[in-house]
């Protein structure tokens, strides 16, 4: 049992706590994870960064530092993250550890996972909720199989950053030639997953070399240490401009007079008063209220938890989706989706699994597995089956419909999880490529009805701005509620040039479509219609 | 409670809340709450018996508030269990009573009382089987008991090694032990709740909070805490470096052992083994700002962790939590 020596000194040191929250309250938040094979030294790395940037204790310091007599003590910097015997017995990293620290810009979560093979499904759990990767690669290896798996990994979970720290520079002299022959295959490497450019940054872990402070050893390199970067990346993400998306968690009803719905907002913006559509019902209703602890609020947007109350009785349950009316998901019983299979059960085709998609659970099977990606060469094969670790496309039916997006442009409705019915065992996580068909009688309508009464000249100019980013429009003046439903249902944008009389209004109300006023109305990015 | 703070600093709690975000996105505060928040709304959907274990203390009081934002404006929709090893500190009793009666928790509290009668005490025992028999067990058998298939913990991975390692949602085997070796994936924020019949998920919804951020939570939310965590007079034996709380009879003092000192307690165990220390933290900045010069971890004054190299591991291992 310790205790503190001394009272520390508060009040006289100088240290204004009010400033300090005000500071530790403004501060954002970055997560990241490590990806590479195994013992290139991403613990060495995450333990120095945390050691050198002040983040970790003396008692945990001392608890990693060697005992030897005569040499001075060393730390193993692995220790401070590889928190389990099995993994100070082997020297490996097994799972994920989650580490935290800040700096005076940021806070950070770190997710330190392993490089073996055998891990695979750990690292992915560490990297399916990071904004950015750091690929290690051991300078005198060059980039290995494991490498290059996990930079495939991250960029198909679609990390925003990705980042290479060259390891174990003290290990090849510091050598400006090893570094630069690297890079030069890391960017082919990138090219072929299809990510961004990449920074590649010359480290020693083990020295402490350009990860917190800059080497004196390779005046060559001019880019920034790896805190650097991470202190700059930027984190604000596009997640609350997207379309409105929150899949009910829970309904809450306490008594008569309330009744919410509770969930966590996993893209876009909602105010009290916007209309929003239930799925799989289509009904519409407009927001009364978003409750919350604090009160309610005029505004709430991802990834708050937030309860809405809707000014109409509508049935809604778990596994309900709400969105928003013009840019709703797609409704699919037949999915083609990426799989990363992490059991060691092999996929069985046709054998019912069970898919868990937001707050949603239904049964699946997978009628055919497309192709596998050989990680080697990143090349496709076609397979008939996946085992653990492989990354294939499978095409997917379901019982009942799930309201999805593809996952490259929403990453919370275009995951899912396959669960084994019988053993429990999470086999795969699943990002969706795109539905394959529209199981039901009655398709979602994808189209946007625009209101535009100002007079054909303004029309005109609204309808050729809107052709000018990439939409499909129809102007017209008719008001026949059959004619609009069709148009609708084919996705297009339709800019109607008069007033509605109120019955077409509602038959168009009822099937969760709302004219909206054209001169408000911005097509959204990457939303081409008729397609 | 706080009185001066910095003028950018608002004064409500309401204030606080709108106000403090970042130039873009949201504070790391309210991030980790929506996420905690979605954690508690999930169990409490795909399970039949869920629990939260309320162990008092600070993590356990933010839990709390998490819980009740969660549910709100409803109560919150699972009972709470303490597993009362028999020797907490008298004030967390009376703490753990008053809000279990301001807030109409359901409040179930479970003890060894076999191992009692017996006499189980650190002293008689060593740390490790008291440990096991007054809390784990206890915890387990409690569990059993009342059949509940989740439970909440509110451990947090920053707080030791082997807490790193574990999932948001951490599978137990029928006998309540946990391995590490096999956990199950965890992507997302898709959590696996599938069990069979026996077996339970224990879940941690302030896993990536740190210290600091529930320091931080509890002042700018006005959470209530345990007095304890506040400096002031307090009987102690001062043994070294050393300061245990005079409160249990089996713990003989030498002369002049006993002194009064001030001091508080950094996180709140039983009272044989949580050694205070000294400090003139009487206000929750002061105990921030103490925080922030600290260069040991929060467990380094528990006994209980450092009896072996792993032995939080080993505990969490057979069931502990
Ligand atoms: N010389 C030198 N050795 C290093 C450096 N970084 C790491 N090492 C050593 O490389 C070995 C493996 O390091 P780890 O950090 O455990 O590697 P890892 O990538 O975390 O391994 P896994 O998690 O098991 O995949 C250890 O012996 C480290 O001391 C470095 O920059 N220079
Ligand atoms: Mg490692």
């Amino acid at each position: 049992m310790t205790t503190q020596e001394a009272i520390p000194q508060i009040e006289d040191n100088g240290f204004a706590i009010d400033e300090f929250l005000a500071a530790e309250a403004a501060k954002d938040l970055l997560r990241f994870s490590t990806a590479g094979s195994v013992d290139d030294g991403k613990s060495t790395l995450i333990g120095r960064l945390l050691y050198d940037s002040r983040n970790v204790y003396e008692d945990q310091v001392r608890a990693v530092t060697g005992k030897q007599v005569s040499l001075r003590p060393t730390i193993d910097f692995a220790l401070l993250t590889d928190g389990l015997r099995a993994e100070r017995e082997q020297g490996i990293t097994i799972d994920v550890a989650y580490r935290y620290f800040s700096t005076q810009r940021r806070k950070f979560i770190i997710a330190d996972t392993p490089g073996h093979e055998q891990y695979t499904r750990n690292m992915a759990t560490g990297a399916s909720t990071a904004d950015l990767a750091i690929i290690l690669i051991d300078a005198r290896k060059g980039i290995l199989t494991q490498s290059r798996r996990h930079a495939y990994i991250a960029s198909l979970l679609g990390t925003r950053h990705l980042v290479a720290a060259i390891n174990k520079m003290d290990l090849v002299g510091f050598s400006e030639d090893v570094y630069r022959k690297i890079t030069a295959e890391l960017q082919t490497l990138v090219e072929q997953v299809g990510s961004h450019a990449l920074l590649t940054i010359p480290v020693s872990a083990l020295e402490g070399d350009n990860v917190v402070d800059r080497s004196t050893r390779m005046s060559w390199y001019e880019g920034p240490t790896l805190l650097e970067h991470l202190e700059s990346v930027p984190v604000g993400t596009d997640i609350a401009t997207q379309p409105f998306r929150m899949p009910v968690q829970r309904v809450i009803r306490p008594d008569q007079n309330y009744r919410g719905f509770a969930g966590q907002i996993s893209a876009g913006t909602i105010r009290k008063g916007d209309l929003i559509t239930v799925l799989p019902s289509g009904r519409s209703s407009r927001v009364a209220s978003i409750t919350t602890f604090d009160g309610d609020l005029e505004e709430a947007r991802a990834p708050l938890s937030i309860a809405l109350t809707l000014e109409d009785e509508l049935d809604i349950s778990r596994g309900d989706l709400l969105s928003e009316p013009q840019r709703a998901p797609q409704q699919a019983t037949s999915l083609k989706a990426l799989l990363v299979w992490f059991d060691n059960q092999r996929l069985e085709t046709h054998r019912p699994y069970l898919l868990k998609h937001g707050a949603s659970m239904r049964s699946a099977r997978i009628t055919r597995v497309v192709q596998r990606t050989n990680v080697h060469t990143l090349a496709e094969e076609a397979v008939s089956t996946l085992g653990m670790n492989d990354i294939g496309v499978v095409e997917i039916e379901l019982t009942l419909p799930i309201f999805s997006d593809a996952y490259a442009e929403n990453r919370a409705s275009g995951s899912f999880i396959l669960i084994h019915p019988q053993t429990n065992a999470t086999l795969a996580a699943g990002m969706i490529r795109s539905s394959l068909s529209s199981g039901s009688s009655r398709p979602q309508p994808r189209g946007v009805l625009l209101l535009d009464t100002r007079g054909t000249v303004i029309s005109r100019d609204v309808e050729e701005r809107l052709i000018a980013a990439g939409t499909q429009v129809v102007r017209t003046q008719i008001d026949d509620a059959a004619i609009l439903h069709s148009l609708l249902s084919l996705g297009l944008i339709v800019l109607l040039e008069r007033a509605l009389p109120v019955d077409v209004l509602e038959s168009l109300a009822s099937a969760g479509i709302h004219p909206i006023e054209a001169e408000t109305y911005q097509p959204a990015k990457g939303e081409l219609h008729g397609q | 409670m706080l009185a001066p703070i910095h003028p950018a600093y608002p004064a409500t709690p309401a204030q606080r809340v709108e106000t403090l975000t970042p130039a873009i996105g949201l504070s790391h505060l309210k991030l980790l709450e929506a996420e905690s928040i979605h954690i508690f709304r999930e169990v409490a959907a795909e399970f039949q018996k869920p629990v939260m274990l309320y162990s008092i203390g600070k993590d356990s009081a933010v839990m709390l508030r998490l819980a009740q934002k969660a549910f709100f404006p409803g109560p919150i929709p699972f009972p709470l269990l303490h597993v009362d090893t028999g020797y907490k500190f008298r004030e967390m009793i009376a703490f753990r009573d008053s809000i279990a009666r301001e807030l109409s928790l359901d409040l179930r509290v479970w003890r060894n009382e076999q191992a009692l009668a017996d006499g189980a005490n650190p002293v008689a025992l060593g740390t490790q089987r008291c440990c096991g028999l007054l809390k784990t067990t206890a915890l387990l058998d409690g569990l059993r008991h009342y059949g509940f298939d989740a439970a909440f913990g509110g451990a947090r991975r920053d707080e030791e090694k082997s807490r790193a390692k574990e999932r948001i949602f951490s599978f137990r085997d029928r006998a309540g032990q946990w391995d590490p070796k096999n956990q199950r994936p965890e992507v997302w924020n898709l959590y696996n709740a599938r069990i069979s019949p026996g077996e339970s998920i224990r879940v941690f919804p302030l896993s990536n909070w740190t210290e600091l951020d529930i320091w931080h939570y509890i002042l700018l939310e006005e959470i209530p805490i345990v007095p304890l965590y506040f400096a002031k007079e307090r009987r102690m034996i001062v043994r070294g470096n050393s300061l245990i709380p005079v409160e249990q009879s089996f713990l003989n003092s030498l002369p002049g052992e006993e002194q009064w000192v001030r001091s508080r307690l950094r996180s709140l165990g039983c009272s044989p083994c949580t050694g205070a220390i000294r400090s003139d933290a009487d206000t929750i900045p002061k105990i921030i700002a103490e925080l922030v010069s600290f260069r040991s971890s929060e467990r380094a004054n528990r006994v209980i962790d450092h009896d072996t190299d792993g032995s939080m591991e080993i505990k969490k291992r057979e069931g502990y939590f």
